[in-house]
């Protein structure tokens, strides 16, 4: 008796130890069905086994429905996701609430001072960083160098408006289904907003002015939405202001635009023998200027950060170290090649070999780097974003004049008529705004 | 001469009535059509009727990439929970409103379906801090609870119009030879109304399998049913409509077929009483 009580008491003691030893803890990563994001999911046995007491449990949504959804978990402090996956608009924003966790404190060897400059600086409030960034993107041009060739044309580059209409022109073959330019016309401030606010850049348009004073009543903007119109009428696929990122990826893949430009993200797509008939004929070039030393290019980052309400940070950084780390890349590399590794984040990235022989590398590098979310345009802005602005009223507004702007390429109405109405709308809002 | 005309009406409306149910049914083909194409296939202009290279592939990768059984068993247990939780307080509610209705009757239940007309959004932050408070979110338990009292008005409405139709007498006999409230509602009432029971069973089914405000609100991993697992094939940067054509396929596969097999009580439930 005397025997088995110490015995009973160590076995369970032992039991107990065991379980403590591997006891798991499960993070809730909250991410969009984006394909750099996918190809994660599928790699994340390289994580686990390393780190064998924790678990990871995957939320996929779509993009709207993910924003709304985390906005809300993190407002309400529900601490449902432990990750999530967020962009440049947003860690700002939700930094200055304090609802979001600093990443200052990851390993050395993740080296920050590896992260793009341009990209880093869209991450940091106050020199803290808070997301970690997982892929960046700019937009460039997209072009068919087949119908370039056959028009007797080449494209520079780094091409002005004037020369990409002019291309447009050329490319154009409405009887064959060719259309010189295809650009996004859905309504949205992540649509087509993104695609004008950073077109009007390179016009020398801005949002507001140092006051927060509404600028769609400026002659810039009625020049930046003249030619968007002028391109797309003439030059355009029919029906777009219905189009959006899939959309035109669909009528390129099919070899029915002469140009696209958008996300760099599409390139891999576009240079897909798989899913693109033009594969072989796609060249890159700069999103367009006009002359007064600002492109009309964006720069986004989808970014991992951790909410201020996860009860478990550690873990969650080291799964955001792990995912955004030169490690990562070198994996996504030896098991789906080079093109496919998640591009615009990193500098070692693009001062390796392998890496410099993919044919947008440079290009996405150059376009990245050709941003500048703290002074987008040619005046001096009160605000930080190259195609949004940094407050959280944007993205409603931003809705409602992409709106007015796409009902104006349905022929809805004009385009003086459509900036009247942005004007309008948007002084209101940031009025009732406290601006 | 009237014989032939007649023929011809016979011939236009059954045409007619086949050529609507094809159109109702027209997304339903496509989304499964679409399933069994490439993601280039699926967005070629012309679109591809039926002359495509058939692949298995989507279904394949959804498989690979979702855990499809734990979302079935989600919305299988949030479905038939909230279902039957509703059946058991909508059933002597109806009851009491049918045959021992009060001056205030017809207001309960007017009021009750009016909570209808708000629309969830605008209780989705209380319900959603309650949630965080009882320890409810991401719970099968909670979502169930939830869906059964969206659906709870619905359910008492049509149960009400059912034992309606029962005639007040025979429970009286029952309660003459000696039956308690218990005796005359389980073994009187219930076996009279089981088709409009099984009618309201199976609507409320469909309604809370196919329900995807709440559902994608107040899940994250665990309690996500399959329209969580349909949301979560949708991309802004990449085509993806194939893989999600085959995820809602999938999706709405069970309840196809459930329906599928008791349209006849359906159709029976639904326009019960409106002939009178």
């Amino acid at each position: 008796m005397n025997l088995t009580m110490p015995l009973r008491f160590t076995s369970v003691a032992a039991i107990l130890a065991a379980n403590a030893a591997y006891a798991e803890t499960t993070i809730t990563i909250a991410t969009v069905n984006n394909g750099d994001m996918i190809r994660m999911q599928g790699l994340t046995e390289d994580f686990t086994s390393k780190n064998p007491d924790i678990k990871l449990e995957w939320v996929t949504l779509e993009e709207n429905v993910l924003r709304q959804r985390v906005t809300q978990d993190i407002a309400a402090k529900g601490g449902q996701f432990d990750v999530m996956t967020i962009g440049t608009y947003e860690v700002p924003i939700w930094a200055k609430q304090d609802w979001l966790v600093s990443l200052e404190d990851l390993p050395a060897e993740w080296d920050k001072d590896d992260i793009l400059p341009a990209i880093r600086g869209g991450l940091t409030v106050n020199d803290n960083l808070y997301a970690a960034p997982f892929y960046g993107e700019s937009s460039m041009v997209m072009y068919r160098k087949d119908l370039m060739a056959d028009a007797g044309m080449e494209m520079p580059e780094a091409p002005t408006w004037d020369q990409i209409a002019k291309a447009a022109e050329a490319m154009t073959d409405k009887e064959k289904g060719i259309y010189g330019i295809c650009l996004r016309g859905k309504a949205g401030w992540g649509e087509n907003m993104a695609f004008l606010s950073a077109m009007a850049n390179s016009y020398g348009a801005r949002w507001f002015d140092e006051n927060w004073t509404p600028q769609f009543d400026t002659e810039e903007w009625a020049a930046t939405l003249n030619t968007y119109m002028d391109l797309m009428n003439n030059y355009g696929p029919p029906g777009a202001s219905t189009n959006g990122f899939n959309e035109n990826l669909s009528l390129f893949q099919q070899g029915k635009c002469g140009m696209w430009i958008d996300a760099t993200v599409a390139a891999s797509f576009v240079t897909n023998p798989t899913d693109s008939t033009v594969a072989e004929h796609v060249g890159f070039a700069l999103a367009p200027d006009n002359g007064l030393g600002k492109r009309g290019n964006w720069l986004w980052a989808w970014s991992l950060a951790i909410p201020a309400g996860s009860d478990a940070t550690e873990e969650a950084k080291k799964f955001v170290a792990w995912a955004t780390s030169k490690e990562y890349t070198a994996l996504v590399a030896e098991n789906e090649g080079w093109a496919n590794v998640p591009p615009g984040t990193r500098t070692s990235l693009y001062e390796n070999e392998e890496y410099k022989k993919v044919p947008f590398a440079e290009m996405t590098l150059n376009s990245i780097n050709s941003a500048d979310p703290t002074n987008p345009t040619v005046d001096p802005v009160p605000y930080t974003g190259v195609q949004f602005v940094a407050i959280p009223e944007f993205a409603g507004i931003a809705t409602q004049v992409g709106q007015e702007f796409s009902a104006a390429l349905a022929g809805q109405q004009s385009v003086e008529e459509a900036l009247e109405k942005a004007q309008a709308l948007t002084a209101d809002e940031m009025e009732a705004a406290g601006y | 001469m009237a014989r032939s005309v007649t023929t011809q009406r016979k011939i236009i409306n059954t045409a007619a009535a086949w050529g609507i149910g094809f159109l109702i049914f027209f997304p339903i083909l496509w989304t499964i059509l679409t399933s069994f194409k490439t993601e280039a296939t699926a967005i070629a202009d012309p679109p591809v009727f039926l002359a495509f290279d058939w692949t298995l592939e989507n279904y394949e990768v959804v498989l690979e990439r979702s855990n499809y059984a734990r979302f079935l068993w989600n919305s299988v247990f949030i479905a038939g929970g909230s279902t039957l939780l509703g059946l058991i307080i909508a059933i002597p509610a109806a009851w009491s409103m049918a045959f021992v209705p009060s001056r205030r009757t017809k207001d309960i239940l007017l009021w009750m379906l009016s909570t209808k007309m708000l629309p969830a959004v605008g209780v989705l932050y209380p319900i959603y801090l309650i949630f965080i408070k009882m320890g409810l979110l991401d719970s099968r338990i909670g979502l169930t609870v939830v869906l059964m009292l969206i659906n709870l008005p619905i359910i008492v409405w049509m149960l009400y119009t059912y034992f309606r139709e029962i005639p007040g007498e025979i429970l009286e006999a029952s309660r003459m030879d000696g039956a308690t409230l218990k005796d005359e509602i389980l073994y009187v009432l219930t076996p009279m109304a089981v088709p409009g029971i099984a009618s309201t069973l199976l609507l409320n089914f469909i309604l809370a399998w196919n329900e995807a405000f709440w559902t994608l609100n107040l899940t994250a991993a665990k309690a996500a049913p399959l329209t969580a697992f349909i949301a979560s094939y949708s991309s802004p940067e990449g085509l993806f409509y194939a893989k999600l054509s085959a995820a809602s396929t999938m999706a709405i596969a069970p309840i196809l077929i459930l329906g599928w097999f008791s349209q006849k009580q359906l159709v029976r439930g639904l326009t019960f009483g409106a002939v009178k």
